[in-house]
């Protein structure tokens, strides 16, 4: 007999406050109840669930663990909660989540101005407001220090021109965070720049042909003469610091939250192993498919704790980039391995969105290789154990 | 005004329930746990009305520790206190509703909103008791008996309305083949049936603020309740296993099997 419980074999449930479960349990049964049932139709489809936003901002899943300015002030472990959360559900969604949330909302609680703050995230908590994140570009990808993106000072504004692409949320968004040079400097002159939706020379377009990330929306951002006026540029950072922080933010949130992405896609499997006979018993009782199981569990276990002591660093102020790419690096790639898994369990319906695996599979691809590539962390973790720089 | 609502401790409705080999109970291990979904409606539709009337929603459950994971449940959706009566062991509805009737009489509020039943035992009488050795009115299955999603729905008037001089309460209740609407004096007993509302989530800073309400601590024996049940289950025992299906090769065949097995065309 399944018992879903199974998943939480080494109790971590029992390391969390009651507060943080009921976080977590709250969630868990918006993403059961709303959004399960409705979201293989929007992957098929290639389209984003809207109405969903207003409803977790009313939670206060945007930004929640920012303090003030409408945030829920939540712990870091209590956001890495919700991502994974959501995740289970769909890494469309938790995309979402995590650019609004850690690449959006906080540069601007951390480096803008108190009007900014003001002017901006209450309405970005409460959904009304969609913010992105362009910070790569065509050329620029895993290199962000070489972008080409500039920003020249004119009067009380600066001039923006450039391309950012695979900007998750771009054609949605009301305020897109960008990170460009100023005049001729080199990546220590990078600034923050609130573009707003609407102005003159700022256009995002969607991109087409995405077999991974499918109900999210995924755009080129391109900015020809855009003109800033000075009250949008973050004042309180520079260099590729500003860029990389917030990156440092949501990746910790992303490895927490690829976890969930795993359980999905075992839980599904063990059920349907149960259920699904072949040679007259059900797979489930073959050593294969147990070796299988058994394989998925050992691995979201170990990612679960991972996890689960990267945010209780972070909520310490202890964690570091090598730690938060140790997990990132572990977590992104053992889902990954875990939903291919699955799906060879589902046979030939584990190809169609009826379930969860290659869906899941799918999106993993994406979460593998943005918010730093799962080479880019191996050189991050090399360089923190030999001292040695291998990016160049 | 002060309305008082319930919020039982049952197994979850979506885990799947397993009687003992000996017919005693159900097999506990493994289970999780939730607030009755009768009396999760009970809550926002005490929630409801105080916000559009002020007041306050003071939610109690019966049982041990392990119910305060309801109770804060309650508290983070926005009811403003809890009473926790401290009770281990067997009791059944007349103990429940004599417990109640306590906790109502130094609560003092003006509406009892509680669950029509709860799903573990189905008994249907808590409400029923509560009232009548209160000596209130009661309206009992309050229900909208209307899609939610429907255009009609949103415009629709509430199932519970609360007339102007906080006098009285308006029900419309779900009764068969329509819909019944009462009205009773204040205070009142009301049990809430599935199609009354759509319980909101608990907003996650909710749920922190919950942390910081009180619940208050009773015991029966300080409320001068003998609990002693009238009532034991003597046996408890699962349906039966229902027979598996079989594949029909055609159509034909399965028109012959309709007709004559299963007769019904
Ligand atoms: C669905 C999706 C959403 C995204 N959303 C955003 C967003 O919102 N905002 C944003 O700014 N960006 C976003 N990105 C972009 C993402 O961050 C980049 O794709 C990522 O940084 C990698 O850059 P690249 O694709 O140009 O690959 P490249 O950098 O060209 O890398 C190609 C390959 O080369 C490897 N490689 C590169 N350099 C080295 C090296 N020094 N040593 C060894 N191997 C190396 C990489 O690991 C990779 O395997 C998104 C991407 C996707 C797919």
């Amino acid at each position: 007999m399944p018992r879903p419980e199974i998943t939480d074999l080494y109790l971590i449930d029992e390391l969390l406050t009651d507060e943080e479960r009921a976080i977590k349990n709250t969630v868990a049964q918006f993403i059961d109840r709303e959004y399960l049932p409705i979201i293989g139709r929007h992957f098929e489809q290639g389209t984003f669930p809207m109405e969903v936003i207003p409803r977790l901002a009313e939670m206060g899943v945007f930004g929640a663990n920012l303090q003030g300015y409408g945030c829920a002030g939540l712990n870091n472990m209590s956001y890495g909660l919700i991502l994974q959360e959501l995740e289970r559900g769909d890494s469309g969604l938790r995309s979402f989540a995590s650019v609004q949330s850690s690449l959006s909302m906080f540069p601007i609680w951390a480096y803008g101005s108190e009007e900014q703050k003001e002017r901006f995230l209450p309405g970005m908590a409460k959904g009304k407001l969609i913010g992105c994140f362009g910070l790569t570009e065509p050329d620029f990808g895993s290199n962000p220090g070489g972008m080409r993106t500039r920003a020249k000072k004119e009067g009380d504004h600066w001039v923006l021109n450039g391309t950012k692409t695979w900007i998750t949320n771009g054609s949605i968004a009301d305020v897109a965070v960008v990170w460009a040079k100023v005049e001729d400097g080199g990546p220590e002159s990078i600034r923050g720049f609130l573009v707003e939706k609407g102005m003159p020379g700022f256009s995002a377009r969607e991109i087409k042909g995405k077999f991974s990330l499918r109900a999210s929306f995924t755009s080129e951002l391109s900015l020809q003469d855009v003109r800033v006026p000075d009250r949008n540029v973050l004042p309180n950072v520079r260099g590729l610091k500003g860029p990389l922080s917030c990156l440092n933010n949501a990746r910790a949130g992303i490895a927490f939250a690829a976890t969930g992405a795993a359980i999905a896609c075992f839980e599904a499997a063990l059920e349907y192993a149960s259920s699904r006979v072949q040679f007259d018993r059900p797979i489930a009782g073959y050593q294969l498919t147990q070796e299988k199981l058994a394989d998925m569990l050992q691995e979201i276990v170990k990612a679960q704790l991972l996890g689960h002591r990267l945010m209780r660093l972070k909520d310490e102020g202890k964690a570091t980039p090598a730690m938060v790419s140790m997990a990132k690096r572990n977590n992104v790639r053992v889902a990954l391995e875990i939903a291919r898994t699955a799906r060879s369990i589902f046979g030939a319906n584990g190809i169609t969105v009826e379930y969860p695996a290659v869906r899941h599979m799918l999106n993993l691809e994406s979460v593998y290789t943005y918010e730093g590539t799962h080479e880019v962390h191996t050189l991050v973790l090399g360089k923190a154990i030999t001292g040695l720089d291998a990016f160049s | 005004m002060k309305i008082l609502v319930t919020a039982k401790r049952v197994e979850d409705p979506e885990s799947k329930i397993k009687v003992k080999p000996d017919g005693t109970g159900i097999v506990q291990e493994g289970l999780k746990y939730k607030i009755n979904p009768f009396d999760e409606i009970a809550v926002e539709e005490g929630l409801r009305l105080v916000a559009k009337h002020g007041g306050e929603v003071v939610v109690v459950s019966i049982g041990g520790k392990e119910v305060h994971e309801q109770l804060r449940h309650a508290l983070a959706m926005g009811a403003h206190k809890a009473v926790w009566v401290n009770h281990t062991g067997p009791l059944d509805q007349m103990g429940v509703a004599g417990l109640l009737q306590k906790v109502v009489e130094k609560e003092k509020p003006d509406l009892v909103i509680l669950g029509k039943q709860s799903i573990d035992d189905d008994q249907n009488q808590v409400g029923q008791y509560l009232a009548e050795w209160l000596g209130w009115g009661q309206a009992t299955f309050a229900s909208k008996a209307e899609s939610f999603d429907s255009e009609n729905e949103k415009n629709k008037v509430p199932a519970l309305v609360v007339g102007a001089d906080n006098k009285t309460v308006r029900v419309v209740r779900e009764v068969d083949g329509g819909l019944a609407t009462v009205e009773c004096q204040l205070p009142a007993v009301v049990t809430t049936d599935l199609r009354l509302n759509q319980p909101r989530y608990a907003s996650l800073p909710g749920i922190m603020k919950a942390k910081s309400k009180p619940i208050e601590e009773l015991i029966p024996a300080g409320l001068g309740v003998d609990v002693t049940p009238k009532l034991t289950v003597t046996k408890m025992s699962a349906p039966p296993a229902r027979k598996a299906g079989i594949k029909v090769p055609d159509v034909a065949t399965l028109v012959e099997k309709l007709k004559t097995e299963a007769k019904v065309i």
